[in-house]
């Protein structure tokens, strides 16, 4: 991700004063990254090498050395593939409907004929601060198979009821969507950015030769849109690995376990159950499908372009 | 023709998708208002018969939600606070001040972005179990001292400050750290407003540490207060709904004067290029 640095001819420049009061400045962040993040790092890569649990809390001498085991039992573990593959889902399914939702609100806002766009902006905008918490107890009120104004709605159109959070392959989409619905307003406000980019003069030029609408999204905004989407792409795919605060207070993970998150998976193993090297495995797992995605999307972009 | 049709079909389009977007909000506030039971009677009320703020009572009184509503907004005042003054003195350092390593402790502090809570956590709670900090808010506080996104903002603005200015103080006398905080630090303003508006909401809105760290419902933060309560009363929908807008409004009020700021936050820190 980062290049090569090249060598700072400034660095070796600065007075002595100047290079002291710079580490006095940086050593209360740097200390409290070395301290709350750093050592935590390397910790969490020990800690997933034992069998640390509720007996290591109590003495940590408790804790044994057990190499890869915490892993290796994870991949013979069906529920832990169960949790993977909901994941999978929840990234397959809502990265997409974010990118569609965040591209066409961003093209009607930006549209030359729309108006009051501030209003229209900070309307899609405002799920995005809001306690997800607080709007995933609504949306469970929402999706309430009998009283819920989803499924009032359905009936309106004639559509049987859906048990939304009551049927295993429902709850999946019902908690994406509420995912969808809190974050695609910030994707929607970075894709305004990038239309804001794109020379005026393309559109004036393609209108002459008589090019449609469709075709100038196709062959002009689409294309150049090509770094916004990759960025914004990358951080929805972030955001919805690490979902956790909405199946933990729709669903509790269930139906069945669902809507068990792979966070969720981690946070039941190890603050409730105390298996705290189990659950530093499953973080390591989660933190590489990261990794790995964001790779993968990185190379798609680059082939393409 | 096609003009006002196309008119009518972008506008059209954005009002469909802004009462989409807005209606669990609105719904929020509304069903919070109405009188018990009503907003999960049959035929469904949109708005309430008789507006009432019993629910709101109940929560402030019975429930004590005026204590969590302090705690969390003192915990995100701190974190704020401390956060902008250890975010700006490294990112003003790393911007403006010339020392060894500059460009690779950057380029590290950077590569950490891709490391996700998930994988600190864990050995961030035994380390303040160590430290005694379990169930306090000095624990909640240490995961959010400084952060590399915060560092990065301020770096990417500090860089644009004349160097002009900085010398002639140096030439006046003044101490780097008096540079600091007398000259730095009053230009540094818009990008702090942003910066702390960013870390006000999301201290605000965190959940998963603060769940994981305070073990006392006196301790609780609206959010951690609020998962729980909503396991204790899920027949009690309306009383859900005001502590739903308890919990939102503030951060909703602060964003909507703050906008500006907010989103040039997200542009500035989308482009890092």
């Amino acid at each position: 991700m980062t290049p090569a640095v090249p060598p700072d001819i400034d660095e070796t420049r600065g007075l002595p004063a100047e290079r002291r009061a710079a580490w006095a400045l940086l050593t209360p962040a740097l200390g409290a990254i070395g301290l709350f993040f750093a050592l935590p790092l390397l910790a969490a890569l020990l800690l997933s090498l034992t069998d640390f649990d509720i007996y290591a809390l109590a003495d940590p001498r408790n804790a044994r050395f057990v190499g890869a085991d915490n892993y290796l039992r994870l991949l013979r573990d069906p529920l832990f593939w169960k949790v993977l593959r909901n994941t999978l889902v929840f990234v397959l399914l809502g990265v997409p409907l974010t990118l569609l939702l965040a591209l066409g609100g961003a093209l009607l806002v930006h549209s030359r004929l729309a108006r009051m766009r501030g209003l229209f902006r900070t309307v899609f905008f405002a799920p995005v601060v809001t306690t997800l918490v607080a709007v995933a107890v609504v949306f469970r009120y929402l999706y309430h198979p009998r009283y819920g104004l989803i499924n009032q709605m359905l009936g309106v159109l004639g559509l049987p009821p859906i048990d939304w959070l009551g049927d295993p392959a429902w709850a999946t989409a019902a908690i994406t969507l509420l995912a969808v619905w809190r974050s695609f307003g910030y994707a929607l406000v970075i894709y305004v950015v990038g239309l804001q980019a794109i020379p005026v003069a393309l559109y004036e030029a393609a209108e002459l030769d008589g090019a449609s609408p469709w075709r100038m999204l196709r062959h002009i905004t689409w294309p150049l849109l090509g770094p916004t989407t990759r960025f914004v792409s990358v951080l929805t795919t972030v955001g919805l690995f690490q979902i956790f605060a909405e199946p933990y207070v729709m669903t509790r993970g269930g139906p069945l376990y669902a809507t068990t998150s792979i966070t969720l998976l981690m946070y039941q193993q190890g603050f409730r159950w105390w298996n705290l090297g189990n659950a530093a495995a499953i973080a390591f797992v989660l933190f590489a499908l990261i990794l790995g995605a964001t790779l993968v999307q990185e190379l798609l972009q680059r082939r393409r372009t | 023709m096609r003009r006002p049709l196309a008119f009518l079909a972008v506008n059209g389009a954005l009002l469909l998708l802004a009462l989409l977007t807005a209606f669990p909000l609105l719904w929020m506030l509304s069903a919070s208002l109405m009188p018990t039971g009503e907003a999960t009677a049959l035929p469904v009320r949109l708005v309430p018969s008789h507006p009432t703020l019993e629910h709101y009572e109940t929560l402030f009184t019975r429930l004590d939600l005026g204590r969590t509503f302090r705690n969390t907004l003192f915990l995100a005042s701190a974190v704020t606070a401390v956060s902008l003054l250890c975010n700006s003195m490294a990112g003003y350092a790393f911007a403006k001040l010339r020392f060894r390593g500059r460009k690779r402790l950057f380029a590290l502090l950077l590569a950490t972005l891709v490391v996700p809570p998930q994988v600190t956590v864990l050995p961030l709670f035994l380390e303040i179990r160590a430290l005694g900090l379990v169930n306090s808010f000095g624990g909640v506080l240490v995961a959010g001292i400084a952060t590399v996104f915060g560092i990065f903002l301020i770096r990417q603005f500090a860089q644009g400050l004349p160097d002009e200015l900085l010398d002639a103080a140096r030439l006046d006398g003044a101490s780097e750290l008096q540079i600091y905080w007398t000259i730095v630090l009053p230009l540094l303003r818009p990008i702090l407003v942003t910066l702390g508006v960013f870390t006000f909401l999301s201290a605000w809105n965190d959940f998963m540490w603060p769940l994981i760290v305070l073990t006392d419902e006196s301790k609780y933060t609206l959010p951690v207060a609020l998962a729980n309560l909503s396991g204790e009363h899920v027949q009690d929908t309306e009383l859900m709904m005001a502590g739903a807008v308890v919990t939102v409004l503030p951060g909703l009020l602060l964003f909507l004067f703050l906008q500006k700021q907010y989103i040039e936050g997200i542009t500035l820190g989308s482009v890092k290029e």
